[in-house]
């Protein structure tokens, strides 16, 4: 017999639960580095097509699949299996709201990261040719334009729980840093002015939280961080 | 008087409706949205979650920022390409075009990787080539490192957030409404919800990707399951050209995800069991980097003569170790985290299993180069259905022929997703107003959806969606591979032609309404399963080989009798084959007329 993994899954179906529960299964291991998002598909193909995930790309770069995975928010498509503890506790991601199973309603995190209005702007006129950039200034979006906005880091920020409706959380506030610093966008003073409020930033404590969940191993509190010096320096 | 018979459907009035929100549906949106337009955006994921979030490598311009380029060489290069199935009307308004796109693209905030002077940085990707092939290899992919899907994809996604575009988010597209004046809208299904919505418009764009799931083996991601494609044969239309799948010659062994080109544009190579550098025999001057088909192809000969590698000699290596830790983790670092995750292999040391694995449709809803839908009447063989339009990988307008260039595609989508907001623009200035539906028309999107739910609810026996879908993959995987044979292929219909047979008998066990994944995986089967038949159908017709459709029985091009599209249109009977010239003519250029492809 092959090796088998035990999982137990947050299970809620408000069409017909009353409350949320954790359902067991056991799921052989099909393959060498197998993930966790393979388990789920074993479950929905061969066991239980009523368990209910989101998930596109199966590699780590559309951002669908984040959960909570024995208590740590992660990727399920790049999360291998076989290292986890058993049987691996997989719920939604914490602090959202359930549609159904392991799917949340994402609405308020999208909504957040549409306040910080996460497009170039500039008032010079449009170039010819590309703007100018050189290496030096673009190695400054590395770490950050890479965010494929899963929230597992806004999920796992003990303030954004609290404070979710005013803070904007982890994510959302290391894509607003990466407008500040892109060399090309010139509403740099717009962008900050618009931070500078004690929920919208000031609610991180840099508890870290978030830099630990990231699976894409960006790091939000040094954004924050960095915006909070630039506002410092500004008023100074 | 009602709109609609029934009172469960709701029902929205937009000038345009998307459907998908890739790069294609969502720069044809940014077109028409900032013109002023009411357009909603249909789409089946949150868009970010689109697959043009996976591209790696880059995008195709002859911009000439690090060796002087032409758009007539980029024409040239994906003339050639395409094995001249390609239409050089479409080609050459595309390579044109895309120097204007990519800079647009830049200018709407795509973090591309730069050059010391501060342009965009490019890389040179296989079949690229200066002077038609007499200048050596040109650097022509824009990369913003090895991620430069999700750089478009995202900033796209922004510019639609600026624009106020009206994203349908999960929301599934079951059916389009059409009648004799063309397509007026498009049945809906909220999947969070689990509530049925009609969204009646002047024009209807199909912007659904690839259909790559069709194989069990492949680069794309769950969703690329072909629904535009689908739809449009439930229509009566036809799609073009089906039996070219290509292969991209380096997905991670068995599981598929891709080690982008650009690997190879920076210098990597593969190697065989024995060490030996064997593209050099293939391809004397590209090597490494020619054509997808063709190295492809190298390495399934490899494979079948006994030099692949591992215990099964089932893939070859790529390695990259030799570029260093510092190019691979700066123009490179994506690649690096997915050998990692998926190949267990750290490539600054050590070479990555690769296989050839199917990775883009070349074949689609036949459109124009305006986008436009078209299908044969008679001796008219590009009639235009009015109020429809595909672009991107759903459509096949055709740029890419037997074989797309690398690079390509992420041209297509914006290039395209423009020219077709503009073509709207005209029809929209035409038909002010939304035409008289046929109260009953909401009714087969419905009875798509509740023939599902229903074997739920009573519990029905049958074959799962799971079984069948896997049955159908390995059967287009081991009967429509790399190289092709009749016996192999004509096995290979037939099969998939009594596994049809056995959707009606399938089963879905969730009956629930609230975001019903499996509801939803049975529609994307039903999908899969059309396209899977149209494209055995095709492959099985073509006797020869031509780009990524390699046959052992016929190894050579017949230009005198192939070298035309092929339309394959689907109903109750089954799959009817019928065929259209290709498009020779370009726009303002002279054609490019067929000759030996020599790498
Ligand atoms: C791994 C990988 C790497 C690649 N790298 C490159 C590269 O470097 N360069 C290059 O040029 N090309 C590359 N390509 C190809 C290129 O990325 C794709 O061809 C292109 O992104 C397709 O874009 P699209 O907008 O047509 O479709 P997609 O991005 O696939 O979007 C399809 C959309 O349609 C929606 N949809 C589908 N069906 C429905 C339905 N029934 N109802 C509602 N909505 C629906 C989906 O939600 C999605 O939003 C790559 C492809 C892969 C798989
Ligand atoms: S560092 Fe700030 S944003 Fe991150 S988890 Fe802590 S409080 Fe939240
Ligand atoms: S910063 Fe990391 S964890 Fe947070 S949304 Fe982006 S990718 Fe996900
Ligand atoms: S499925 Fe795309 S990130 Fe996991």
């Amino acid at each position: 017999m092959s090796e088998m993994i035990r999982l137990s899954i947050f299970r809620f179906d408000p069409e017909r639960d009353d409350k949320p529960f954790m359902q067991s299964y056991e799921v052989p291991v099909t393959k060498r580095g197998m993930k966790l998002l393979d388990a789920l598909n074993y479950i929905k193909w061969e066991l239980d097509g009523t368990l209910t995930y989101r998930r596109s790309c199966g590699e780590g770069v559309c951002g669908s699949d984040g959960l909570n995975i024995n208590g740590v928010n992660g990727l399920a498509c790049i999360t291998p299996v076989t290292g986890l503890k058993q049987p691996v506790h997989v719920r939604p991601l914490p602090g959202m709201h359930v549609i159904r199973d392991l799917v949340v309603d994402m609405d308020h995190f999208f909504d957040q990261y549409r306040q910080i209005q996460p497009w170039m702007q500039t008032d010079t006129p449009t170039p010819e040719h590309e703007r100018l950039q050189s290496p030096e200034e673009r190695a400054l979006l590395d770490g950050q334009y890479e965010c494929i906005l899963c929230a597992c880091c806004t999920t796992s920020c003990p303030s954004w729980w609290w404070n979710g409706d005013r803070f904007l959380g982890p994510a959302v506030l290391l894509q607003a840093n990466r407008w500040i610093v892109d060399s090309r966008d010139e509403a740099t003073g717009r962008r900050l002015d618009q931070l500078e409020d004690a929920f919208r930033l000031y609610r991180c404590h840099q508890i870290m939280n978030c830099m630990e969940a990231c699976p894409k191993e960006l790091n939000p509190t040094a954004a924050i961080d960095s915006i909070k010096r630039k506002l410092l320096a500004r008023k100074s | 008087m009602a709109y609609l018979s029934t009172d469960k459907v709701e029902h929205h009035f937009h000038d345009v409706v998307i459907v998908g929100s890739g790069g294609a549906g969502m720069r044809c949106a940014l077109q028409l949205a900032d013109a002023g337009h009411r357009v909603a955006v249909v789409t089946k994921v949150l868009p970010t979650r689109s697959h043009t979030v996976a591209a790696q490598g880059g995008i195709n311009a002859s911009l000439g920022n690090v060796a002087s380029d032409h758009w007539h060489w980029h024409m040239y290069d994906t003339v050639k390409g395409s094995d001249y199935l390609g239409d050089q009307d479409a080609i050459e308004y595309m390579c044109r075009a895309a120097p204007l796109l990519v800079r647009e693209l830049e200018h709407q905030g795509v973090p591309f990787s730069r050059l010391d002077d501060g342009r965009i940085y490019q890389r040179p990707f296989g079949g690229q080539s200066r002077e038609f092939g007499e200048g050596g290899q040109a650097s022509r992919t824009c990369a913003a490192a090895d991620r430069t899907g999700h750089a478009i994809l995202h900033s796209l996604y922004q510019q639609n957030l600026r624009a106020g575009t009206h994203f349908y988010q999960e929301f599934f597209a079951l059916d389009l409404i059409t009648g004799d004046d063309g397509c007026q809208g498009l049945m809906a299904w909220d999947i969070a919800r689990g509530e049925y919505h009609l969204f009646q418009a002047k024009a209807v764009i199909l912007a659904t990707g690839g259909a790559g799931r069709v194989f069990r083996v492949t680069t794309n991601a769950h969703i690329c399951t072909g629904d535009g494609g689908a739809l449009t044969l439930a229509a009566g239309l036809p799609m073009e050209d089906m039996e070219f799948f290509q292969f991209h010659p380096t997905g991670i062994a068995d599981v598929g995800p891709l080690i982008t080109e650009g690997v190879r544009g920076e210098g990597g190579y593969l190697i065989n069991a024995n060490g030996e550098r064997f593209m050099e025999r293939y391809a004397p001057t590209a090597k490494d980097l020619a054509s997808r088909d063709v190295v492809s192809r190298a390495i399934a000969q490899e494979i079948r003569e006994g030099r692949g590698c591992g215990p099964k000699k089932d893939h070859v290596l790529l390695k990259l170790d030799h570029l260093g830790e510092e190019l691979i983790m700066s123009k490179l670092p994506n690649i690096h985290e997915l050998a990692l995750r998926f190949a267990d292999v750290d490539c600054t040391k050590d070479p990555v299993p690769v296989q050839p694995t199917v990775h883009y449709t070349m074949g689609g809803i036949p459109t124009n180069r305006f986008g436009e839908v078209v299908y044969s009447k008679g001796r008219n063989k590009e009639v235009v259905f009015p109020g429809l339009y595909a672009i991107g990988e759903a459509a096949c307008v055709s740029v890419h022929g037997a074989n797309r260039l690398g690079g390509n595609s992420l041209l297509e989508i914006v290039v395209f997703g423009r020219a077709c907001g503009n073509q709207v623009m005209k029809h929209l200035r035409e038909h002010r107003y939304h035409a008289q539906l046929d109260v009953d028309c909401w009714q087969r999107g419905a009875e798509r959806v509740e023939r599902w739910l229903s074997s739920a609810r009573d519990r029905r026996e049958g074959p799962s969606i799971a079984d069948v879908r896997l049955r159908m993959q390995t059967i287009m995987q081991e009967h429509f591979g790399v190289y092709r044979t009749e016996e192999l292929m004509a096995e290979g219909v037939a099969r998939l032609e009594s596994l049809a047979g056995e959707m009606d008998r399938a089963v879905i066990s969730d009956g629930c309404g609230l975001f019903n994944t499996e509801l939803v995986e049975a529609l994307e089967l039903e999908n899969l399963m059309a396209l899977a038949r149209v494209t055995a159908a095709g492959a099985l017709a073509r006797r020869e080989s031509r780009g990524a459709h390699a046959r052992d029985d016929y190894p050579e091009r017949d230009d005198e009798r192939w070298m035309r599209h092929t339309l394959a249109t689907l109903d109750s009977e089954g799959v009817k084959l019928g065929y259209k010239p290709v498009r020779t003519s370009p726009m303002t250029v002279e054609s490019f007329p067929p000759k030996k492809r020599v790498y």
